[in-house]
């Protein structure tokens, strides 16, 4: 039984991280029709970033994250203004266009910082476990799970709540009439690829203490991001979230059972018997395109 | 088949062999040294994903080199370096391998860290009749007369360390390693020594390269309660793994993690805290108090900077230039070959930062084996140091076949 909830633990946690790598994609594709290659890049450069700022200042993860999000968004939001922008009616290129732009920021981190994987500690007061009779949780572990949820309701809340939200979903059903209204689509773009970004940077960040902090790191974990985007349903927040617990929980589970080379096998083979019977995801949105 | 396709393909196949032609034509001339320098090839990935290894490989060979031409070279030549970057894929290693050994007629070629690059430069090898020095401990089961292997084999690293574990920590293993041929054949002959010795294995597993996520497996290391973790995961999987493990607060008193992989390298990414107390096997340590280790340390720091660490691949990849310079120096200068160079090899002892090192006719490496235990300043401090130094024995897990001087004997 406690083998049972350890492991649930260890899938909630997978899904934690998995949700903060997918959010900012789901976003980008939900609201652009953008198919974001250079994700994972984001991901790897929040990573650098915390270690950047750690290093230089001696400032804790945690504390770093604002100035993350900053400077990962504004990257995000150069890229957007310079390339993506121009390439918003020709969908296929934008594909080519942002793996270059990955390879791009991934080559110019390993000129610059170097190859070899870079220590970030881990803030000190997250250090250890909590204990609930045979569940023994990580700290930092929960850490990321709860700060998975705040952003997920962030963002819900920016998404419903805000005027931004309102231009931003005003946009997606319909861009022309949106601007016949006064709202200046061309900005709600670069936003929302910057706040995209910047989720991305956060979750890199935060991964720095229990992984290993490379410039080849956003490769793999595009992969999973979009596994998340796809099983959720393209474009939706809710369906981000669920995926992502989905997938996470089936591959602890996976593991459990067999191990997790066997795990991972698993759960891909699920996610294309899936894909068959829905193929839009579990939460397809129903907006017009 | 549409036209067009057609003539494509036949347009490409025209290019290829338009483009392997001046291969072939140069096949007559075989590697030799010619002239008042001796041309030397250096094979190691600069960029691409093993580059952050094999830029160190690379960069203590070279400083080997330079190293023997500032006193003077051999026989009054100088060995030029020839670079090569195969870009971290094993296609390319063969490419700029037979690049090597054919258009710049090196007499050996120095190169790989992982055994898929070396796989793939060893049809080249042997072809050419060249020979490859690979610095790298690998998981044994090959005896090619054509490469000259200058890291531990599997017996190398476990004959001492099995009984070592056993008796101070517990005869219960738990086997975790990268899904792929090292970790399996190390495991294979774990095994049979934990059977001699009255271990036994408790769990046995194999994570995707690059593997991040460890709570799986942490979890399932908790719930089976080993004496010891056998690891070997590499590179940024082992990385992410020591974190985790150390996150999950498993106490390394109690169930230490005893590595064959983990190195100064992983250590600093690790951070000496989350690496204190777990142990590595391996012949060389950075701390490890012999002049020429030393001095080794001391150039290279200087060189490439105080934060830079040296570790058991680049300890080799340094030595076994300077085992390349003593068969040299046995040679006649008019006449240097690699069939020459290998002969004259074996047999050579030399005073590596280790120990001294032999190279045996079936041209492994003597070497002295050494457990090391992590510190917080990210430096091992070594707890077993052989009495004696340990032959190669790359057929160890197998009975019936042995690596010899004349290669592989059955029975």
């Amino acid at each position: 039984m406690d083998a049972i909830l350890n492991q649930i633990f260890a899938g909630l946690s997978m899904a934690s991280i998995l949700l903060m790598i997918a959010l900012g994609l789901a976003i980008i594709y939900g609201a652009m029709g953008v198919i974001n290659l250079a994700h994972g890049e984001f991901v790897m450069l929040g990573a650098y970033a915390a270690w950047a700022i750690q290093t230089y200042t001696g400032m804790s993860i945690i504390m770093a994250l604002p100035f993350v999000f900053v400077a990962v968004a504004l990257v995000g939001w150069l890229i957007e203004k310079i390339i993506v922008q121009r390439l918003y009616h020709r969908p296929l290129d934008t594909i080519l266009a942002t793996w270059g732009i990955g390879i791009i920021l991934q080559q110019t981190v390993r000129l610059l910082v170097g190859a070899e994987s870079r220590f970030v500690k881990g803030p000190e007061f997250l250090s250890g476990n909590t204990q609930i009779g045979g569940l023994i949780m990580s700290n930092y572990r929960l850490f990321v799970i709860f700060f998975s949820l705040a952003v997920l309701a962030g963002t819900w809340a920016l998404m419903t709540r805000t005027e931004f939200g309102m231009k931003l979903r005003a946009v997606i059903q319909n861009r022309q009439i949106s601007e016949c209204y006064g709202i200046e689509a061309k900005n709600i773009y670069s936003v929302t690829f910057a706040y995209g970004a910047g989720l991305a940077g956060i979750a890199g960040a935060l991964i720095t203490p229990l992984f290993s902090t490379i410039p080849t790191m956003g490769t793999g974990l595009v992969v999973d991001a979009f596994l998340v985007v796809i099983v959720g349903g393209l474009g939706s927040i809710l369906g981000a979230a669920s995926a992502a617990v989905l997938i996470g929980e089936a591959t602890a589970l996976f593991s459990m059972l067999f191990n997790d080379t066997l795990g991972r096998i698993a759960v891909l083979a699920g996610i294309i018997v899936l894909i068959r019977f829905r193929p839009r995801g579990l939460f397809p949105s129903n907006t017009r395109r | 088949m549409k036209r067009r396709d057609f003539l494509g393909g036949v347009s490409a196949a025209g290019v290829a062999s338009a483009l392997s032609a001046p291969a072939l034509l140069t096949v007559a001339g075989r590697a030799a040294a010619q002239g008042n320098d001796i041309p030397v090839g250096l094979l190691f990935s600069l960029t691409g994903a093993v580059a952050v290894v094999e830029s160190t490989l690379h960069d203590a060979a070279l400083m080997a080199i330079e190293e023997i031409n500032a006193a003077g070279g051999v026989h009054g030549m100088q060995l030029r370096p020839i670079i090569e970057d195969p870009a971290s894929d094993p296609a390319t290693y063969a490419d700029r391998a037979r690049r090597l050994m054919i258009r710049d007629k090196c007499v050996s070629v120095f190169g790989s860290y992982t055994s898929a690059s070396r796989q793939a430069v060893l049809p080249v090898t042997e072809q050419r009749n060249n020979l490859y020095w690979y610095p790298t401990l690998y998981e044994g089961r090959e005896c090619s007369r054509n490469v000259m292997y200058g890291g531990a084999v599997p017996n190398q690293q476990q004959d001492e360390l099995i009984p070592w574990a056993i008796e101070n920590f517990g005869p219960r293993f738990y086997m975790i390693g990268n899904n792929y041929v090292y970790p399996k054949e190390e495991n294979n002959y774990c095994k049979t020594l934990l059977a001699k010795y009255g271990g036994e294995v408790v769990h046995e597993e194999y994570v995707p390269l690059g593997h991040s996520d460890f709570s799986s497996v942490i979890n399932r290391i908790r719930a089976e309660g080993p004496n010891v973790i056998f690891a070997t995961v590499v590179g940024d999987s082992d990385v992410a793994f020591a974190r985790q493990y150390h996150a999950a607060e498993l106490d390394p008193a109690k169930m230490p993690v005893i590595s064959l992989t983990r190195s100064e390298v992983e250590v600093k990414a690790i951070g000496g805290d989350a690496a204190a107390g777990h142990f590595s096997s391996a012949p060389y340590f950075m701390g490890t108090q012999t002049p020429e280790n030393e001095r080794f340390v001391e150039s290279y720091k200087a060189r490439f900077g105080g934060d830079q660490v040296t570790h058991f691949v680049s300890e080799a990849a340094y030595f076994q230039v300077y085992q390349f310079k003593a068969a040299l120096e046995k040679l006649d200068p008019a006449n240097i070959t690699p069939e020459l160079i290998r002969d004259a090899a074996v047999g050579i002892t030399l005073n590596a930062p280790q120990g001294e090192v032999l190279i045996d006719e079936n041209l492994h490496t003597h070497l002295w084996p050494k457990i090391g235990q992590w510190q917080s300043n990210g430096q091992a401090e070594v707890v077993v140091q052989s009495s004696n130094r340990v032959a190669p024995l790359p057929y160890a897990a197998y009975e019936g076949q042995r690596c010899t001087g004349q290669g592989l004997v059955e029975g």
